[in-house]
């Protein structure tokens, strides 16, 4: 049986993680703050039933994630979709490069993404669609396997690594846009020529 | 240049797996037919380091800074959890949680 005093101070280790998913997730402090202290509550109650061994980071993210769905995700229950259809692999990388006309190396592509700002990393999460920015935020911000996302989030592996998919490449199409707006790519219009 | 019918792969299948590649999510085969591809083609060593390098941009630029109040209401809350349980002869259950839920919110 799992020491209770134990778990208060194994799980705060988790809190800033935890607080930076809710506030992804509620895109709002106040919601976030109440969700990251449910979660603490109902994991402390129900930590007898966790084994030791267990991976408690993975287990903590669970109960953010479905209390999140459960109660503070807006009433809309219509699925969302991501547009991506006319996004490619590696789309960003292609469409810097387009725009600087660079070449390879440390690159000006690269450069680009010294510009970019921790509000817009944010609020380019944020924009996302919720089942894929719950599958991005979960992949890229927070490191979890394909099979660990599917455990977290109750839904097959192949959902979760479409969800991905799409979810990265909408990501980037917010991230150009970003970019675009505050001047740190040239406009180059190759379609609109001169 | 000709590769091995079973291991080599080209520009294109390299892409296409990448992401899978990046996420440590591909069989061992697949996982060094990559490796092996780039370590002899810049233009797919130049999209990987980008991807890398982009990567890193969106987990280290989503931090945010936990305000003190949170991590003192978390504590109290789990404080007071706990002396329920204490005080309760040792039988956590659950059926407590609307009384803490309730007093957390008074301050204490």
């Amino acid at each position: 049986m799992a020491d209770r005093e134990h778990f208060t101070e194994l799980a705060m280790e988790y809190m800033p993680a935890l607080y930076t998913a809710a506030l992804r997730m509620t895109r709002n402090p106040s919601d976030a703050e109440d969700l990251v202290q449910e979660t603490f509550l109902k994991a402390y109650r129900s930590f007898g039933g966790f084994s030791e061994g267990t991976n408690l980071k993975a287990w903590l993210y669970k109960i953010l994630t479905n209390t999140f769905i459960n109660s503070y995700r807006a009433a809309k229950r219509r699925p969302e979709k991501a547009d991506v259809e006319d996004v490619e692999d590696l789309y960003l990388y292609h469409r810097l490069g387009e725009l600087q006309g660079a070449d390879p190396g440390r690159s000006a592509e690269e450069e680009v993404l010294d510009h970019i700002t921790d509000d817009e990393v944010k609020s380019a999460i944020e924009s996302l669609p919720e089942a894929f920015r719950i599958a991005v935020l979960l992949a890229d911000v927070e490191g979890f396997s394909y099979k660990e996302i599917a455990d977290i989030t109750d839904v097959p592996i192949g959902t979760v690594m479409s969800r991905i998919h799409r979810g990265r490449k909408a990501l980037q199409k917010a991230l150009l846009e970003f970019a675009r707006e505050h001047g740190l790519v040239s406009v180059v219009d190759p379609a609109g020529g001169r | 240049m000709t590769g091995r019918e079973d291991h080599g792969v080209d520009c294109e299948a390299t892409i296409e797996r990448l992401y899978h590649f990046l996420d440590g999510e591909l069989t061992d085969d697949r996982r060094l037919a990559i490796e092996r591809h780039l370590d002899e083609c810049a233009p797919c060593v130049s999209a990987y380091g980008f991807e890398i390098e982009l990567r890193q941009v969106i987990a280290n630029r989503c931090k945010d800074h936990v305000p003190d109040s949170l991590i003192a209401r978390v504590r109290r809350v789990l404080g007071e959890a706990d002396a329920e349980v204490a005080g309760g002869s040792g039988a956590a259950e659950p059926e407590d949680a609307s009384d803490i839920l309730g007093s957390a919110d008074s301050g204490h």
